[in-house]
């Protein structure tokens, strides 16, 4: 399967950035300024269902160290302290990597029920991590607004990433 | 290939050892998030460059992208507007009629400023010039509160400015990219700004803690700040110009002193950078200039953008301004027309 000409490599190659692309597209969105009242401070994580989609049917195609560079430009675009979105997203990869296999060919309500445990536990730790760079508890009003906003968009954005999957190559 | 074939162990080690470096890679990556968070507390060079070059890049098509989204909005604010053009129209009479009293006072007073401050000698501080920009990102999530814009250094953005808007002021810049910069949002818990209530002179620190109402802490012990009294900064600490307007008094909510902000932070779209030159250190100007210190309401705080409340100034100037006025004098402060609390106030 290696051979094929010089565009059939690039086409893969191409292919395979699909996963990246996406993921940092969502980031970019994330950020646009919408004029809804309190919209900025509960901002759905849209990355977080990106990589939480990405990390159980494509791993290879977005590795750690990418979601890594993913989470901080998520931080530079958000102005939170540069890292913390980076622990969250790994966290999240680290999780559903290890819980691969359960995911797999599930149906999606099952999926759903485990975006929403992974998702709640790394916001707890994304709003523990700032309290203490922060110095400060900070409400938990947003976080817990901004949880439930990406839970209930999760459906939606697992929609667009499997339009997505399908320009992917099948995995060897 | 066929050597390793017939060499199962080999294989199977070498997935051992694949899936103990994946795993090292991963732990790595996840300190390094760590210590990245560390040293961006302590405010790295590195860190700092790292993440304004990341804004940079992704800062053009966030403004391409938001352009669209800021479209909608004005013609969906627009049609709204359509319907309630008569009423619009009737108060913008009646405020006109207002102003143009104001406008009277306004001219008097400034003529007065002008001849008691040729009297003193005064030096007045070099007007600053302003940058204006969009704001192009500002989905900081639930923990800051903060605003991405499409001006940076090249632009002469420099760190510390100000950042105003139409309506009072916005906050500070914290990060500087070469087309893009970072405003912290003054209800961010980051932000602490040194203001004083307009009327009473006493001085504060406005401090954010997330809410879109930031609270005053260290008033003076004998303060009672009125609710609706204007807030404006007091251009302590050397950071931020005097007499920019920030917001009114709320009153006591859940045992702290409120501010409700002149800006809308829903509409945040164009905001003004503005550089007020090289601001003199408080010890400097209080060494220099006791009197002025000792008599707060005769103090020329400079730039003031804000209108000084008419009874502070009438009071304590009142028989420099006797002896000048031949005709045409405004009312006195007394009967002034009275602004009404939401003209200069938030948009409800």
């Amino acid at each position: 399967m290696k051979s094929g000409g010089l565009w059939q490599r690039l086409d893969r190659f191409g292919r395979n950035l699909v996963p990246l692309a996406v993921t940092l597209a969502l980031v970019i969105l994330g950020a646009v300024p919408l004029p809804v009242a309190g919209y900025a401070s509960v901002v759905p994580l849209f990355s977080l269902c990106a990589v939480f989609f990405w990390a159980i049917y494509r791993p290879h195609l977005l590795p750690p160290w990418l979601v890594f560079c993913i989470g901080l430009t998520q931080d530079a675009l958000a102005g939170t302290p540069f890292g913390l979105n980076a622990i969250m997203l790994l966290l999240v990869y680290g999780m559903v990597a290890n819980q691969r296999r359960f995911f797999l060919g599930k149906p999606f309500t099952l999926v759903w029920w485990g975006f929403m445990l992974i998702t709640l536990i790394a916001i707890v730790v994304a709003w523990l991590l700032a309290s203490i760079a922060f110095g400060v508890i900070i409400r938990p009003g947003p976080a817990t607004f901004q949880f439930l906003l990406t839970l209930a968009l999760y459906p939606l954005a697992a929609l667009l990433l499997s339009g997505a999957q399908r320009l992917l190559p099948q995995p060897a | 290939m066929a050597s390793k074939i017939q060499k199962p162990g080999v294989m199977a080690k070498l997935a051992t050892f694949r899936g103990l470096a994946q795993r090292f890679a991963f732990v790595s990556l996840f300190l390094l998030a760590f210590a990245l968070m560390m040293l961006g507390k302590a405010e790295n060079v590195v860190v700092e460059r790292a993440r304004a070059g990341i804004a940079d890049i992704a800062a053009p098509i966030l403004d391409a992208l938001s352009r669209p989204v800021a479209t909608v909005s004005d013609f969906i604010t627009q049609t709204g507007e359509m319907m309630h053009l008569r009423e619009e129209n009737m108060r913008l009479r009646e405020e006109n009629g207002r102003l143009r009293a104001w406008h009277g006072v306004a001219t008097h007073l400034a003529a007065e400023n002008e001849a008691l401050r040729n009297l003193l000698n005064y030096v007045p501080p070099a007007r600053g010039g302003f940058i204006s920009a969009r704001v192009v990102g500002d989905g900081g999530g639930p923990f800051v509160r903060s605003a991405l814009i499409n001006s940076g250094a090249r632009d002469g953005v420099a760190k510390g400015l100000a950042a105003l808007n139409e309506e009072g002021l916005v906050g500070r810049v914290t990060d500087v990219g070469q087309r893009s910069a970072r405003i912290l949002l003054l209800t961010d818990f980051n932000s602490k700004i040194p203001v004083m209530l307009e009327t009473s002179r006493d001085r504060a620190i406005l401090a954010g803690d997330n809410s879109a109402q930031p609270q005053l802490s260290f008033l003076p012990p004998n303060s009672r700040p009125k609710a609706g009294e204007r807030v404006v900064t007091s251009g302590h600490g050397g950071l931020l110009p005097a007499g920019l307007p920030v917001g009114v008094v709320l009153g006591m909510r859940d045992g702290q002193m409120r501010v409700q902000p002149f800006v809308n932070w829903d509409r945040l779209e164009y905001i003004r950078i503005v550089d007020f030159g090289p601001i003199p250190a408080p010890e400097a100007s209080a060494a220099d200039a006791p009197v002025i210190i000792e008599r707060p309401a005769l103090k020329p705080a400079p730039q003031v953008v804000a209108p000084v409340a008419p009874s502070a100034v009438a009071s304590s100037t009142g028989d420099v301004a006797d002896s000048e006025d031949e005709d045409g004098v405004p009312p006195p402060a007394e009967t002034l027309p009275s602004l009404p609390p939401t003209s200069g106030g938030p948009r409800q």
